[in-house]
């Protein structure tokens, strides 16, 4: 690695603590542990956009509420250019990491207009002189491709993917390096997400901001990522560079994932699903291996250890016992070979 | 007897009268659906989807109602027909799946009680077996050890058991006609898949013919035959999933399909549809989606837009008057590449 990752986890956990009370502890029952993260290291580097996905309750937002400092970790460390971030940050270090939500409706405040939500940031970070600040309002309004008008507007007078717009330019007036994305255009209809995703795009590109992107939808992380990790129950379970991840993925869980999106061109249907099953509780993590109680290869070894992630001499890394060792299993997604196909019948027009 | 409809909803509209005014959610909705068949509804939220497949029910939420078309099942028309009548298709020879299990299945209820009370109240089945029949079905739908599971109220059950409870419950009378409102939304796309491919077996075991509303052309693309493409209230386009989707005939279709992020296309920006959908307390005069359309011409401002059928008998109909613009786009640069 030539440069210092902008952001990098070490070993991080996060435990919520449930079902604990006096009662319990009097009994001595151990109360019951959620492990939403659960050793992770991540790295970031500058200008880079990493997407992390996963299915609902593996850690993905848990994650990145982390990152940001809105959680505690409970473990591990967060470096953010190669210092410790402590555990309550300084003004300027919570400033340099941003987050967009989910949903738009419920994360902004529905009684504040835009001017408000905006300037009040600008005043309160000293981001701009006094009198500059309704000038900054207007440039950021315009930045996201609003109208000067959405200004004086409340919240309740946008559509989703124009809140979703508000959301980006209150992220973005802190003047972050790292725009951390939670889902950002899953609650949007497919057409307006669209443009969502061109707009994270282009200012990714315009200001040079480095991001993480949470997601489920692979689709859009493969639009708008450099680089994905896959997240399952707590852990990273493989990491690659976006195009290598989808047309060679080593990690059974991911090649589930991918054979599991439904694809637009008619008529690819094989019979079989493919991942059988619900992921298991993270109250209740399986010994060994975490996926071997879904895994259409797991062997007696992945049933007692744990496999570490590991690479093969790249950025590849995948953190089962047979990644490296066998081809990839008979059931790699045909349909991505046929989406090769198509990809390079596609190209040349 | 294969080409009569089994379902057939005739210039359905439905009003929602509010304190802003009438919002016409469904303004002359045609589509037809064959014995066995499977048809998408889709658009945007707001399109009018899910209002047309609650119309067909008489489960329109107050204070909603039909106020005129048909919806004709088997040939027997239930926009006009009464309440007692309508309880007795429901559950019976229509079966209903919802988006959201949760708030869909009744919570103090266990879940095999709940999938034997269509066969109670409908076969005339006994207790023991409509029990019998619950158990069967929770086998069928791929729940393990079902002798256990039927003493589990929802809350006990993940996401996808809890959609696999709804689809025993739609499948319990055996019926002809299943109507599936974004069945797989709320769920994970593992999950989703494995009730999109239990939903394929369902229809082969049973028979059944499907409507499947969903906003994920991806969904319809691998479930569904045919496909009726609905904006503003309307249904704008119809035909095969096949032709819709390697041939859009629609501006609307070809926006919609081409912003889609393309899970098997490498990175590039993505096309949108600029504008948002129209308000329809007050829909726009002429073409509904003129505002919206990057081929409109003066023609499209005003007048009306029925469905126009593409070659006779093929069902193929779009709303398009310039649709051939939609042909000259897609042959220039193809929706699906390998044609």
């Amino acid at each position: 690695m030539p440069e210092a990752p902008l952001l990098e986890v070490r070993d991080m956990r996060m435990q919520f603590v449930l079902s604990d009370s006096m009662l319990r502890r009097a009994r001595r029952v151990t109360p019951e542990v959620l492990r939403a993260v659960d050793g992770v290291d991540l790295q970031i580097a500058r200008g880079e956009a990493l997407g992390l996905v996963g299915e609902s309750g593996c850690g993905k937002s848990t994650l990145g509420r982390c990152i940001v400092g809105l959680y505690e970790p409970t473990g591990g460390e967060i470096r953010y250019e190669g210092e410790q971030l402590p555990v309550r940050r300084s003004r300027s270090q919570r400033r340099r990491m941003q987050m967009v939500f989910q949903d738009p409706y419920s994360s902004l405040n529905p009684r504040m207009t835009v001017r408000q939500v905006l300037s009040e940031l600008l005043r309160v970070h000293n981001m701009v002189p006094r009198k500059a600040v309704d000038e900054r309002c207007r440039e950021l309004i315009d930045l996201v491709g609003l109208g000067p008008r959405a200004l004086d507007a409340h919240p309740r007078n946008f559509s989703g993917g124009q809140r979703q717009r508000v959301s980006i330019a209150r992220a973005l007036a802190l003047e972050p390096e790292l725009l951390v994305a939670d889902e950002p255009v899953s609650a949007l209809d497919v057409s307006v997400q669209a443009t969502v995703l061109n707009l994270l795009d282009d200012l990714r590109s315009k200001l040079g901001l480095t991001m993480l992107f949470i997601a489920h939808n692979m689709a859009v992380v493969r639009h708008v990522c450099d680089r994905v990790a896959v997240m399952y129950l707590g852990r990273i379970v493989e990491t690659a560079p976006t195009e290598e991840l989808f047309s060679n993925p080593r990690h059974p869980y991911t090649q589930g994932l991918l054979k599991a999106v439904p694809r637009l061109v008619p008529g690819h249907q094989s019979e079989a699903a493919a991942m059988e099953g619900d992921p298991p509780s993270p109250i209740n993590v399986p010994s060994g291996c975490r996926f071997h109680t879904r895994c259409p290869i797991a062997q007696e070894v992945c049933h007692t250890d744990d496999p570490t992630l590991a690479a093969n001499g790249g950025p590849h890394l995948a953190a089962c016992h047979f990644a490296w060792t066998t081809a990839p299993p008979a059931h790699v997604p045909e349909v991505i070979a046929e989406a090769e196909a198509a990809d390079a019948s596609a190209d040349p027009a | 007897m294969t080409d009569t409809p089994i379902l057939d909803v005739r210039d359905l509209r439905v009003d929602i009268p509010l304190s802003r005014g009438t919002v016409h959610a469904v303004d002359g909705a045609s589509f037809a659906l064959r014995p066995g068949e499977a048809l998408g509804l889709v658009g945007e939220s707001g399109s009018g989807k899910s209002m047309t497949l609650r119309a067909i029910l008489g489960l329109l939420p107050n204070p909603g109602r039909i106020v005129s078309g048909e919806v004709l099942f088997e040939g027997q028309d239930l926009a006009s027909a009464s309440a007692g009548r309508l309880r007795e298709v429901r559950g019976a020879s229509i079966g209903m799946i919802f988006q959201e299990p949760m708030t869909a299945l009744n919570p103090v209820m266990r879940v095999g009680d709940q999938i034997a009370e269509g066969p109670l109240a409908h076969l005339g089945q006994s207790r023991s077996q409509a029990r019998a029949r619950a158990l069967e079905l929770m086998r069928k739908v791929g729940i393990p050890d079902p002798e256990r599971r039927s003493h589990a109220y929802p809350h006990e059950l993940s996401g996808g058991m809890r959609q696999r409870v709804m689809i025993a419950i739609a499948l319990a009378c055996e019926p002809r006609l299943m109507l599936c409102d974004e069945p797989t939304t709320a769920l994970d796309v593992t999950i989703q898949d494995q009730i999109l491919k239990l939903l394929l077996a369902m229809r082969r075991d049973f028979g059944v013919s499907v409507v499947f509303v969903t906003h994920d052309l991806a969904v319809v693309a691998q479930t569904c035959e045919r496909v009726a493409v609905m904006y503003a209230g309307q249904v704008v386009e119809t035909g095969t999933v096949e032709e819709v989707f390697r041939a859009p005939r629609h501006p609307y279709t070809l926006g919609l399909l081409r912003s889609v992020p393309r899970f098997d296309l490498k990175r590039q920006s993505l096309d949108s549809i600029p504008g948002q959908p129209p308000d329809l307390v007050l829909p726009p005069p002429g073409c509904r989606f003129h505002p919206r359309c990057r081929f409109a011409q003066d023609d499209c401002l005003t007048g009306e837009f029925p469905l126009r059928p593409l070659g006779a008998g093929s069902g193929r109909a779009t709303a398009c008057i310039h649709d051939d613009v939609c042909v000259a786009d897609v042959s220039r640069n193809p929706v699906i590449a390998n044609a």
